[in-house]
Formats: C-alpha cells, sequence, structure tokens
C-alpha cells in the first residue's frame, strides 16, 4: 500500500509540495475506517442473530428465520427499524451528553479492533503494550455507561448506569490480574509476542501451561462476561427491574449502538481469551505460502473465538441472574485474592521450570479432555433417558 | 517534532488554570478536581523533563504521583461526604469551624 | 510527536481544563476534567511514555474519575447558583492566577532550550519502568503500598455512618433545622 502511495506521490495526486507524513497518516485512518466498517459493525450484528437462534434453541423455540435464509437477514432488518425510528431525547434528559454518551460507548468498542491479532501479518498496529492498551479502554465504556446513566435523568437508568460502572470497575481488577500470569512467562506486553510463545498443539497452550494459568483463564473470561455486562451479570440491564437500566431513556440508532457495543465486546473479551490462553492464530506450517498461511491462521482464530463466543451465549441461555452483593462478593472476596494468588504462584513456577513442564501440561491436557468426554456422555446419557424428541436440524 | 519546551508551556498554563480553579471556585468537590488537575500539569512536566534528559526516572516519579493522588482522591472524597454528612452543605465559604 | 498533533492535544487540554473550573454543573466539570486526564494521557504517550500513558488512563479515567462521580452522586449535587462566589475573592482570585500565569511564563521565556539527552533503545517501556521501579526505588514502592493500605481504612472510616445516626455527632442547630428540612 506504501508503494501505490508513494507511486500517486510521485504522480503528484496531492499537490506540489505533500508531506507523506500526513498522507500515510490519512491513509491508514482511511483503512482503518474501512476496515472497522465492513468487518467489527456487521459482525457485532450479524452475531445478534446466531445469538438469538441460539437461545430459541436453548428454550426450545425457533426463533427468528423469516428475513432471509433462514432469518439470516434479521440484523439488516434490525438495523433498518431502529434507523427509521424517532430517535428522542427527553425533556428533562441533559441533551449533549445524552447524545454524546453511546459514541463514546461504539467508539471503546472500536478501539481494541486496533491490536486484534487476527493472523501471523494480519494485525493493524502490532503495539508493544499491546494487552495493556486493551485494559485502557473499558475506562472510556465506564464514562460513556455513567453518562448515558445520568444525562438520561432517570432513575432506572441512574442506577443501572452506577451497578454497570461498580461492575466494570470491579471486575476490572481480577481480569487486569489474570492476565499477568501469561505476562509473566512471555515477558512481553505484545499480543503477536504472546502468541509466538505459544504453539498450536494444546498441550502448548497457555491454558495448559501450569494449574494457576488454567485458573487465570477462567477468571478471566467470567470478568469478561461481567465486564461486558453478559448474563449472569447483566445487572445493568436487568430487563425484569430495571427496565434496560442506562438504555431506558435511548431509541434508534442510539440504543441500537449501546447492544451493538454490548455485543462487539462479547468478540473481544473472547479474542482476548483466546489469545493470552489457547493459542490466538497458531497453526501448524502445511503450507508453504504466506497468504495461504495467514488465511488459516485468520481461520483458527476466528473459530476459536466464536467457540468462546458460543460459550457466552449458552452461559446467557443456561443461567439466571444473580444479585448485586453476590457479584460483588465474587469478585472482591473471591476473584482477587485468587488472581493475587495465580499471580505469585505462576512467579513461583516460572523460578522453578523457566521452560514450562511438559509433564503437567500433558496432565492437564488430559485432564480436560477427560471432562469435556465426560460432558458429552453425561449428555448423551441425559437425553437418551429423556426421551426428547430432539429436532438437530439446524436450519429450521 | 515538538520541542520539549512546548510542553513545559502547556503544563504551566494547565498549572495555572488549577490554580485559578482553587482560588474561584467555592464548591469543594471542584476544587478538588482543579487539585487533580495541578496534580497532572506537574506529572506532565516531569515526563517532559524526564524524556529530556533521557532517563526514565520522570516516569517513575509520575507513576508515585499517580499512586498517591489515588490515595489522595480516596481519602479527600471521604472528608468530603463526611463533612457533607454533618454540615449539608459543601461551600467552602461555610466551612469556617474547626469543630462543631 | 509532530507539532500538529501536539498542538491538537494542548488545545484539547486548554479548553478542558477551562471546562472544569468554569463550567456550573459538577458532573460537567468532572467530565471536562476526565477528557483533561485522557488527553495529558496521550501527551505522555507522543512523548514516548507509552506504559505510564496508558496507566494515566487505566488509573485516572477509570477509577479515580468515577469514584469523583459517585460521590457527586451520593451526595447528589445539582447545578450551583451563580451567588457562590463573593466579588472580592473572585477579584483577587483572578489576580493572583494571572501573577502565577505571568512568573511562570517570564521564567520560562528566559529558559533557553536544553540540549536533549539520547533517548536508550527501550525508552518508555514497561520493561524499564519496572527495572527503575523494583532496583532504585523499591523502598519507596513499598511505602506506596503501605501509603495505599492506609488509605483505603481511612476513606472507609471517614465515610462510614455510625450504625442507628445520620451524623457522626450531634449537629449544631442551623445545621439541624437544614437536615430538617432536607428531610421533610
Amino acid at each position: 500500500m506504501q508503494a501505490w502511495l508513494d507511486s500517486l506521490i510521485a504522480r503528484g495526486a496531492f499537490g506540489p509540495h505533500p508531506s507523506p507524513d500526513l498522507i500515510y497518516g490519512a491513509a491508514i485512518a482511511i483503512a482503518c475506517a474501512l476496515v472497522l466498517f465492513l468487518v467489527a459493525v456487521p459482525f457485532a450484528s450479524i452475531v445478534t442473530w446466531v445469538e438469538r437462534r441460539v437461545w430459541a434453541r436453548i428454550q426450545s423455540r425457533i426463533g427468528p428465520n423469516r428475513v432471509g435464509p433462514n432469518g439470516f437477514l434479521q440484523w439488516l432488518a434490525d438495523g433498518f427499524k431502529h434507523i427509521c425510528k424517532e430517535d428522542v431525547v427527553p425533556a428533562e434528559a441533559d441533551a449533549p451528553l445524552f447524545r454524546l454518551a453511546p459514541y463514546l460507548v461504539v467508539l471503546a468498542f472500536i478501539l481494541p479492533w486496533a491490536v486484534m491479532p487476527f493472523a501471523s501479518s494480519l494485525i493493524l498496529a502490532d503495539l508493544n503494550i499491546g494487552i495493556l492498551y486493551i485494559t485502557a479502554v473499558p475506562a472510556l465504556t465506564v464514562i460513556g455507561i455513567l453518562m448515558a446513566g445520568w444525562a438520561s435523568n432517570n432513575k432506572w437508568s441512574l442506577i443501572g448506569g452506577i451497578r454497570s460502572a461498580a461492575q466494570i470497575i470491579s471486575y476490572e481488577i481480577p481480569a487486569g490480574l489474570a492476565i499477568f500470569p501469561v505476562v509473566l512467562m512471555t515477558g512481553t506486553l505484545s499480543m503477536q509476542g504472546i502468541i509466538r510463545a505459544q504453539g498450536w498443539a494444546p498441550d502448548r497452550w497457555f491454558l495448559f501451561a501450569n494449574p494457576f494459568c488454567f485458573v487465570a483463564a477462567v477468571i478471566l473470561f467470567i470478568s469478561g462476561l461481567a465486564e461486558n455486562n453478559r448474563t449472569p451479570f447483566d445487572l445493568p440491564e436487568a430487563e425484569s427491574e430495571l427496565v434496560a437500566g442506562f438504555a431506558t431513556e435511548y431509541s434508534s440508532m442510539r440504543y441500537l449502538f449501546f447492544f451493538m457495543a454490548e455485543w462487539g465486546n462479547m468478540f473481544i473479551a473472547a479474542a482476548i481469551v483466546v489469545t493470552l490462553f489457547l493459542g490466538g492464530w497458531q497453526f501448524p506450517a502445511i503450507v508453504q505460502s504466506p497468504r495461504l498461511m495467514n488465511l488459516l491462521q485468520l481461520a483458527t482464530f476466528m473459530l476459536k473465538c466464536l467457540f468462546l463466543v458460543f460459550v457466552s451465549m449458552w452461559i446467557r441461555g443456561t443461567l439466571p441472574r444473580v444479585r448485586i452483593d453476590q457479584m460483588m462478593s465474587l469478585c472482591w472476596k473471591y476473584f482477587v485474592p485468587i488472581s493475587f494468588i495465580n499471580l505469585l504462584g505462576t512467579a513461583v513456577w516460572v523460578a522453578i521450570f523457566p521452560d514450562g513442564n511438559r509433564f503437567t501440561q500433558w496432565l492437564m491436557l488430559s485432564f480436560g479432555v477427560a471432562v469435556v468426554l465426560l460432558f458429552l456422555a453425561r449428555v448423551v446419557a441425559f437425553t437418551r433417558r429423556a426421551r426428547m424428541e430432539l429436532y438437530f436440524h439446524p436450519t429450521i | 517534532m515538538t520541542p520539549l519546551n512546548y510542553f513545559v508551556v502547556l503544563s504551566a498554563v494547565l498549572f495555572v488554570i488549577g490554580v485559578a480553579g482553587v482560588l474561584l471556585r467555592r464548591n469543594v468537590i471542584v476544587m478538588f478536581m482543579s487539585i487533580e488537575l495541578m496534580l497532572n500539569a506537574v506529572n506532565l512536566a516531569f515526563v517532559a523533563f524526564g524524556r529530556q534528559l533521557g532517563n526514565a526516572e520522570g516516569q517513575v516519579i509520575v507513576f508515585f504521583a499517580i499512586t498517591v493522588a489515588a490515595a489522595e482522591a480516596a481519602v479527600g472524597l471521604g472528608i468530603i461526604i463526611a463533612v457533607f454528612r454533618n454540615r449539608m452543605t459543601l461551600n467552602a465559604d461555610e466551612l469556617k469551624l474547626l469543630r462543631w | 510527536m509532530p507539532l500538529w498533533l501536539f498542538a491538537f492535544f494542548a488545545i484539547i487540554a486548554v479548553v478542558s481544563a477551562l471546562g472544569v473550573i468554569l463550567q456550573r454543573h459538577p458532573v460537567h466539570c468532572l467530565l471536562a476534567l476526565a477528557l483533561a486526564l485522557l488527553d495529558i494521557g496521550a501527551l505522555f504517550i507522543g512523548l514516548g511514555a507509552e506504559a505510564l500513558g496508558f496507566l494515566q488512563i487505566i488509573i485516572y479515567v477509570g477509577a479515580i474519575m468515577v469514584l469523583f462521580l459517585f460521590v457527586i452522586w451520593l451526595l447528589n449535587l445539582q447545578r450551583e447558583g451563580l451567588a457562590t462566589e463573593r466579588i472580592g475573592l473572585k477579584v483577587i482570585g483572578t489576580l493572583a492566577a494571572a501573577a502565577l500565569g505571568a512568573e511562570l511564563c517570564a521564567l520560562l521565556v528566559h529558559a533557553g532550550p536544553a540540549p536533549a539527552a539520547p533517548l536508550p533503545v527501550d525508552y518508555g517501556s514497561l520493561r524499564s519502568l519496572a527495572r527503575l521501579l523494583f532496583a532504585n526505588y523499591l523502598v519507596a514502592f513499598e511505602v506506596t503500598s503501605a501509603l495505599l493500605l492506609a488509605a483505603m481504612v481511612g476513606a472507609i472510616g471517614l465515610a462510614r455512618r455510625i450504625p442507628g445516626t445520620n451524623a457522626v455527632a450531634a449537629p449544631p442547630s442551623d445545621v439541624a433545622d437544614r437536615l430538617r428540612s432536607a428531610a421533610g
């Protein structure tokens, strides 16, 4: 792309005295904007359709299946419906802040995509402090949600906003601490560096590197659910108690922005776990062509992320909402101390086994495989015993 | 490249704005915010000087300043809550008794 | 950091700092302050202190600002009337701030540009920061942790209600009136 820009500059497309830095910067900015709007936004929207279908199956329903093949275009229909609605700003609301808040939340959802390591050479900016960057972004979400809750001038919104902020700030601490065992082992904060330190085979993933890492991965995933206000931690929205919390007064596109950010953040939380613990894009080098290799890596990364997104939908379809005091005590009384123990334990582990311990890795991997097999066996057994007339056809 | 003097000048401007906030506003919580602004202005100067000298000590000082600011915010806001609960006001002009 | 980028961030910083001291609603002041701090974090990153810039954003914007916001809401602060400041104080305050600004400007105008030392390769990385923090400044670092603990205990002790009462001690009569009017 740089060569193409250079040829354009040489041909005088930007005037007689162009400044190359400015043009490169602008080109990168435009490319980022295009990528984000062509990837991130439709992705977050399509996930809404997937999620509704998955829930429907979990609850023995069919779900949206009218718009397009299997209801696939439901997200477009929803988007158009929201755009066509009136954009209401309540009379007593603080109008400028009320209007600004959804943009902040969407900004916080779009920023982490800049350091998402999709493949070995498919990353927008491989910052050498990539993980720290991703940790800093929820700060914007907090401010945006608090602004939305307060500017709506509505009791439910305010309660929802405060709950959400308290939740995000609290769970940032275990999430941040759960990242550091991996940083301790790799000695780098760059997303690509962390992935390169792992291998494609599951026994080389940090998930199975030592027992502390396994616990850290679980904590990170649950904290990710909590930071994105997902069930069982969806107290800020709590449709049945707070009438959608901070989003009560919002309508039209602004309402859609909040939910797009929520669904997109789900992917980002999954991608962080995949990068840190599940080997990221690592794929066995079976082809020579770097372009093909990158595609395979991209597919690996996306599959892993989508699996975790599916797990979070599964959790949302299965678990009831926790109470606010249960949520806070889970964070402060269990996750934070356990994260500190993890950090200490990993430090000791790295000191004892600087290159990792193969035996533990295999032991943990076989334990994990055994748990998954046991789970599948129980699913099969229960299905038989209940003689459920399950209709497994995926496209009804 | 921006000359580092510019950063120091910006830091001075921000500091003066913070001082003006403390002197002009009578709402204790806004005065407290102005103090945070002054702290950050000084932090900016520290980082600029650290870069000028080419070592990371300026950043370490800022790290400590941020930590102390966090402690200060917690205690300061605790004091503000206690004062408000007793006096039902946050106007600094009305908070003139040493004890009550 | 190129000059135009610096100018952009500097303008945002000054405008939002003015927003902190000029707006009448504490929540608006606070959001202006959050913008100013975010902007200073960006300036840190522009100065090469990347790790510190992100720490600034995490700690200040993510935690301290939200703490302020919670307190403003807890106390249910509303827009201030215009008459909270006395006019004499306003004049003196403005003059004093202007005098300080003039003094700083005079100092900085006379300070010539110092020769910049060469930057080490890993300047601003978390690694270089940590090396200093855990070697040269270890004692200070440990003392900081004690300070944070003390602050936490202090804040909880200060903000705690004595069970069964609304106030810490019996309030004086003028406050008792205000409490009564606030309750009814």
